[in-house]
């Protein structure tokens, strides 16, 4: 069973192999800097190397699916996903894994009358403007700038080319280490809680964990992916947009870089913040929204003439696209597998306004005297209780988030069993040890056993200023529920 | 080590493309000492200057192909190797044109008058500055794109004073009523010969700035 489910993970990998190759060596092979057989040589090595080292420790990175609370609801929203990213690689476009994800998500959402995340999709639709807009202009900005510094420094014709190649090769090497550290979670994250598999030891010298293994393989999917459909979007990344030049194309992989890194290092945003400057928000930026835009940018400096607006315009639509046929295939799939299969596609999880969620909200800074008629009842679906809700106050998109989150009922049972289940090594003794303590205990939220966690060990406390480290135990937290959900099926 | 080895890579091809072009400008320094030659009735001189120039068109044939095999081989500047072996291509034409007005001395021996010898050497002279222009903008063109312009505007000052001398001269050569039709004609032949060099360098250069301006960042 185990195998099927996970073969959804596996579609997924591969479909996001064949489409988001592109966004790292897809300009490289589209001016014929590098062929496409060394470029997918050296994505699928350096993506498994990327997956198995820096995507280690399911703990680390959750990914998006980790909201679905049912391994056949995971599998269906997978699927989703995959079919609609491998819909828009037949087709040629770049595509973005993570929204077709989301996208799928919110399908699992409707259907299980779950909690949607308002405050996600307000991000993605940002995304989608923001993130191909700025790296337009810094890939223009950078264009002007290596053209000015090529042209002074009287560089050769084959020393310009010769270097030129190196830097799209080592571009493409550390975007593809990225691709697979960041994906992999969204690939094969999931199943690590429901996973058989052991730890082994190879030679008596490395020890692959039980995660790594299934890193590995869901690395290998999207190895597969890269060789056997990756040259289609590669080709439009790099030829079918505009005309480039191979300068052209190794600005638009450092503008692509550049942007991703701004949008997600919290070192800059640290730094920033350190000297009181204004940082960039951390969102979830498209890579293959970037890399579109960063081709634009350098073809807007030339004069914009080179430009195949169609093209451009099918690329765009087929992102508007994305995650709202992720929602439909993954509401329609997730359907006939509650009903033709008898799967269990989804946990129902009620919400009750409990006098301690009650007091939680209003430390939190909600009015919750409003809803003094709410008290006690109990609420089937997070659509109903949110109805309930708007009915009594007006909430922002983010108070919403928080006051679902924190009404949520579990209910959590610490049960013995799934300590031993516990095999992630970024969860320190401490930790584990805090955990132990609060075994044979119920928690009715997930909040209270956050903070029960928090009070039993300073290694589960969150604490302001921190925003990495916090962001640590979340991930950890995540992993702990999952385990417990996952114990408790 | 990976530096060195780029580093390798890059000065072999560099400088093929750099002996290839020495070939080129050395033919036409070669074709001047031959014509030399043979104006002066020198056979012996001639007859090593013949040599000579077959050789340099025998190398330059054999560098074009090694450098063309290398650019499809090593997929080196994908962007520009199409217009690269086209440069290369017109450059060893060119060299050709060099090799081939010698021999046609060689096997057509024509009967030059003495009157018209410096204008001969001149007109040749022109046409191996126009070539020479052309040897030194292509060597630009690979080391230093800005300096193109620089030797590229000579091509058609030296292709302009060619076409001055090949008038003057023709007009001079068909002015000798006392030699035959046929004699004159051949004269002409000769002349235009000559001229049409510094008209393919020309030609050369056009092509060669628009080469310029494509790999323009």
């Amino acid at each position: 069973m185990f195998a099927i489910f996970l073969s959804s993970g596996l579609f997924l990998g591969w479909s996001l192999g064949a489409n988001n190759a592109a966004d790292v060596f897809g300009t490289a092979v589209g001016t014929r800097m590098i062929s496409f057989r060394k470029a997918a040589i050296y994505c699928g090595i350096f993506v498994i190397l990327g997956a198995v080292i820096s995507g280690a420790g399911a703990s680390r990175t959750i990914g998006e699916l980790g909201a679905v609370n049912a391994i056949a609801g995971a599998f269906v929203v997978a699927l989703a996903a995959a079919v609609t990213v491998y819909w828009l690689t037949v087709l040629g476009y770049p595509a973005s894994a993570t929204q077709a994800i989301v996208g799928a998500i919110i399908g699992w959402d409707l259907f299980a009358g779950a909690m949607i995340d308002y405050w996600a999709l307000e991000k993605i639709v940002l995304s989608w403007v923001l993130s191909p807009i700025l790296a337009a202009i810094f890939s223009a900005l950078l264009y002007k700038l290596i053209a000015y510094m090529i042209t002074h420094a009287r560089i050769s014709m084959f020393t310009l080319d010769a270097l030129t190649r190196a830097g799209l090769i080592l571009a493409g090497i550390a975007g593809s280490y990225a691709l697979g550290a960041n994906n992999i979670a969204n690939v094969v994250g999931i199943f690590v809680p429901v996973s058989p598999l052991a730890d082994i030891t190879l030679l008596g010298l490395f020890r692959l964990s039980a995660a790594q293994q299934l890193f590995f393989i869901g690395a290998a999917a999207i190895a597969v992916g890269t060789f056997t459909y990756g040259r289609r979007v590669m080709l439009t990344v790099g030829e079918g947009i505009t005309e480039m030049s191979p300068v052209a194309a190794l600005v638009a992989v450092l503008a692509n870089a550049l942007v991703l890194f701004l949008f997600a290092s919290q070192g800059l945003e640290r730094f920033l913040l350190g000297f009181g400057l204004p940082s960039f928000p951390l969102a979830p930026v498209s890579s293959s929204q970037t890399i579109v835009g960063s081709v634009i940018g350098i073809a807007l400096l030339r004069g914009g003439r080179g430009i195949r607006w169609r093209m451009l315009g099918e690329i765009t639509g087929a992102w508007i696209l994305t995650p709202l046929v992720a929602v439909v295939i993954s509401f329609i799939a997730l359907f006939f597998l509650q009903n033709v299969f008898q799967q269990k596609t989804f946990l129902p999880v009620e919400y009750r306004l409990t006098a301690e969620a009650e007091n939680y909200l209003k430390d939190g800074g909600i009015p919750t005297d409003r809803l003094t008629e709410m008290r006690g009842k109990t609420y089937p679906t997070a659509a109903e209780f949110e109805k309930a809700v708007t009915r009594y106050v007006t909430l922002s998109n983010r108070e919403m988030s928080l006051v679902l989150s924190t009404t949520e009922v579990g209910p959590l049972l610490m049960d013995p069993r799934f300590a031993y289940r516990i095999n992630d090594p970024a969860i320190t003794e401490a930790q584990r040890g805090a955990v132990q303590r609060l075994m044979g205990k119920r928690f009715v939220h997930r909040w209270q056993l956050e903070k029960a966690l928090a009070e039993e060990s300073p290694e589960w406390r969150m604490e302001t200023g921190k925003k990495e480290r916090d962001r640590e135990i979340k991930r950890k937290l995540d992993y702990l529920f999952r385990l417990i959900r996952a114990s408790m099926q | 080590m990976g530096e060195g080895l780029l580093r390798k890579k890059i000065i072999g091809i560099e400088k093929q493309v750099d002996e290839f072009l020495d070939r080129v400008s050395e033919a036409g320094l070669l074709c001047k000492n031959g014509m030399d030659a043979y104006l002066k009735g020198n056979a012996e001189a001639f007859a090593m200057s013949l040599a000579s120039i077959r050789e340099s068109e025998h190398q330059g044939d054999k560098l074009r192909r090694t450098i063309e095999q290398e650019l499809y081989r090593k997929t080196l500047i994908p962007e520009s190797r199409g217009d690269v072996m086209e440069l290369m291509e017109d450059m060893d034409a060119l060299l050709d044109r060099f090799t081939g007005l010698i021999w046609q001395f060689e096997i057509e021996k024509p009967e030059i008058c003495s009157e018209f010898h410096d204008d001969f050497r001149e007109l040749l002279r022109y046409s191996v500055e126009a070539v020479e222009s052309n040897v030194l903008s292509c060597r630009a063109f690979f080391t230093d794109i800005q300096a193109v312009s620089n030797h590229l505007h000579k091509v058609s000052f030296w292709e302009k004073e060619s076409d001055k001398v090949s008038t003057r001269l023709q007009k001079a050569i068909f002015a000798r009523e006392d030699l035959r039709l046929s004699h004159r004609m051949h004269l002409r032949f000769f002349a235009k010969q000559v001229d049409r060099i510094a008209d393919e360098a020309e030609d050369v250069a056009d092509r060669l700035n628009i080469y310029v301006i494509k790999r323009m960042l």
